[in-house]
């Protein structure tokens, strides 16, 4: 039983003053519950198609449906809410704004969403227990973000991704700043906690050592038609 | 709500480069606040140097002329007005009071003028405030005096010193009327006008002093001051006078009637109206003062933009890991509009209080030493129109930074750039 939680169809995209596609995927199918390995080197689209995934931008033509929305049909404040409402991202580093408390930075999705917030229910308690799964000991939670180390950051941001059970968890290279063996910790704290969640998780990396821990992986070249993606 | 909270530690986080962006802003504030009080402060006390006074009369010449000479012991008066007139005029039915005045001597570079008893009780200035003592009381004998209060103090005089008068303005060896010394009897309290600068005597005590005078010298024929107190001292002319009314409703009528006036060529002026066309002809200085205050704040909202600016880059994260999270790019502007505005309020506010302290701490100050009175009141509507200005630049200011940021988090995306 699989339900297609994104499809893509025929996405083209450049920018404006581009000549040629940055992108041009014929097609992807992503399904529901998937833990989902996107590799790409640098210059193949990786940026692109997370901005399109994430509905900051939007393609040139195709259809990108997300969770049966059509993306490229909204308004680019709804995309905006609608990322808010159902995705959650996660960065290579720097997730945390250094001037909030680590709690705060978990909590700061909801305070752009009603959705996550209904769903989080009591948003201290379902922070507390998400750090509790991560391993972020009880001491760190007002400590000011620069006392984290780079592990506890990346961790946090995984935390900050799942406050409010979002459908979709959208992962680019968070672990390019991690030695490996914070590197497996935090993998295996990923795919615990999405899987509980019961979260998609798209994982998008250059790193070929952990793409054979993903049920399903993806070689962004070889479905991105478009060959000129300079970034 | 979210936005307030996150621009407020945003704000706090980077609080000592804002620290000097608001004190930056606070100073241009005011600095701005204040020259436009001072400005205004200044005008009041300058059209009330008199007050409650109707009408000014003198011999025909202009308004000006006359307001300078009867108020400002300014120039001279062309000529003089006859005590016919001068009686006459102040038996009108409109008239309540009047004070005559007579100048043209004067005492170690100060006027000396001759007046009655009548200056006393009614002359008024500032919010109709009376003439008060220091010390002693109003002249009584021909050969007393009153001294204003920069005079007393300049020249170190006290009750029952003795003061000769110069002829004319000049002082020479030969023109002091060293014969007929006067006594202080009294000392004025500050007035903050020119009062202060003023020696009163008696109209008798002009007369006096001249009679044994002749067209400006002294004649052969020498009187000694007690025979002269003895001679009819009813002077024949006076320089001008003052007039208070019943109603200020017949001030027009009565202005109209003295310059018409038969006998003798007469000029009646207001002196509030007077006194605002001069204020309008000096007024060129106080603008000027609020157009350099005016550019004090555009440096310090320059400084501000230029603060701003130079955390774009930084904030470059910030900004994607806002829109990861689902802010809108008009979230964008409106964070920097909103710092922008948490700032100049907060420059506002520590501007405005720095400048009331001070006009507090100063005011007993310049009470005293300058008789300038400095009500400290809450900001009037054009400060307040001020400070909302100033508060509407700032956002408009914050637009440049904020339009940026917009599009480059519109450009990068999720992708963050160091």
């Amino acid at each position: 039983m699989t339900e297609s939680i994104i499809h893509l169809q025929d996405v083209h995209f450049r920018w404006p003053e581009q000549d040629n596609d940055l992108l041009h995927i014929p097609e992807l199918v992503v399904n529901k519950g998937e833990h989902l390995f996107i590799k790409g080197p640098s210059g193949s689209g990786k940026t692109t198609l997370l901005n399109l995934l994430t509905g900051i931008n939007v393609p040139d033509s195709g259809s990108i449906m997300v969770l049966g929305t059509p993306l490229e049909r909204l308004s680019s404040s709804r995309r905006d809410q609608f990322r808010a409402d159902h995705l959650g991202v996660i960065f290579q580093q720097f997730n945390l704004l250094p001037y909030l408390s680590l709690l705060e930075n978990v909590h700061l999705p909801c305070g752009f969403s009603r959705r996550k917030r209904a769903n989080a229910g009591d948003i201290l308690e379902t922070a507390l227990r998400l750090l509790a799964h991560l391993g972020i000991p009880e001491p760190l939670l007002n400590k000011p973000i620069a006392k984290l180390s780079v592990g506890q950051q990346q961790r946090t941001a995984v935390a900050r991704a799942l406050i409010g059970s979002p459908e979709i968890v959208i992962a680019d290279e968070p672990t390019s700043a991690l030695d490996s063996d914070n590197r497996e910790r935090f993998l295996e704290l990923l795919f615990r906690e999405t899987a509980e969640q019961g979260s998609t998780l798209i994982f998008v990396s250059h790193d070929q050592h952990i793409a054979n821990q993903f049920e399903h992986v993806i070689d962004l070249p070889q479905i991105n038609l478009a060959r000129n993606g300079e970034i | 709500m979210i936005l307030v909270k996150i621009v407020l530690k945003s704000a706090w986080y980077r609080r000592t480069n804002l620290f000097l962006t608001i004190l930056a802003i606070a100073i241009s504030v005011s600095l701005l606040l204040g020259v436009d009080k001072i400005r205004k402060e200044a005008k009041n006390s300058f059209i009330n140097t008199i007050s409650q006074t109707d009408l000014i009369v003198g011999a025909r010449s202009g308004p000006t002329n006359l307001l300078l000479y009867s108020v400002f012991r300014i120039g001279n008066a062309t000529n003089n007005v006859s005590w016919e007139s001068y009686e006459e005029i102040t038996a009108f039915d409109e008239v309540a009071w009047s004070i005559p005045i007579s100048l043209g001597d004067s005492h170690r570079g100060y006027r000396v003028m001759g007046t009655n008893r009548d200056y006393f009780d009614y002359y008024q200035y500032g919010q109709s405030r009376h003439l008060s003592f220091a010390a002693g009381e109003p002249f009584a004998d021909v050969y007393d005096a009153v001294l204003g209060a920069d005079v007393a103090r300049a020249l170190d005089y006290q009750l029952g010193d003795e003061i000769i008068i110069a002829h004319g303005l000049v002082s020479t060896e030969f023109g002091q009327h060293d014969d007929k010394p006067f006594v202080v009897t009294g000392i004025l309290d500050k007035t903050g006008t020119p009062v202060d600068r003023t020696v009163h005597v008696s109209l008798e005590g002009i007369e006096a002093i001249h009679i044994d005078w002749q067209s400006g010298t002294r004649s052969p024929l020498q009187l000694t001051a007690d025979q002269a107190r003895q001679m009819d001292l009813q002077p024949k002319t006076i320089t001008a006078f003052m007039v208070g009314l019943d109603s200020r409703l017949n001030t027009f009528l009565l202005q109209r009637k003295i310059t018409e006036y038969d006998e003798e060529p007469l000029l009646a002026i207001i002196p509030g109206a007077t006194l605002a066309e001069l204020w309008q002809t000096i007024s060129v200085f106080e603008q000027m003062l609020l157009v350099i205050s005016g550019f004090v704040l555009v440096a310090g909202l320059l400084g501000m933009l230029t603060a701003l600016l130079s955390t774009l880059n930084e904030r470059r994260r910030e900004m994607a890991v806002l829109r990861a999270v689902g802010a809108h790019p008009y979230h964008i502007i409106l964070l920097y509009m909103l710092e922008t505005f948490f700032i100049v309020l907060a420059g506002c506010l520590v501007g405005a209080t720095v400048l009331y302290l001070l006009l507090f701490l100063s005011q007993p100050l310049l009470e005293q030493s300058y008789g300038i009175y400095i009500a400290v009141t809450l900001p009037d509507g054009q400060q307040w129109s001020l400070i909302a200005t100033v508060l509407l630049l700032g956002i408009a200011v914050s637009l440049i930074p904020g339009v940026i940021a917009y599009r480059r988090s519109l450009q990068d995306g999720l992708a963050i750039k160091i």
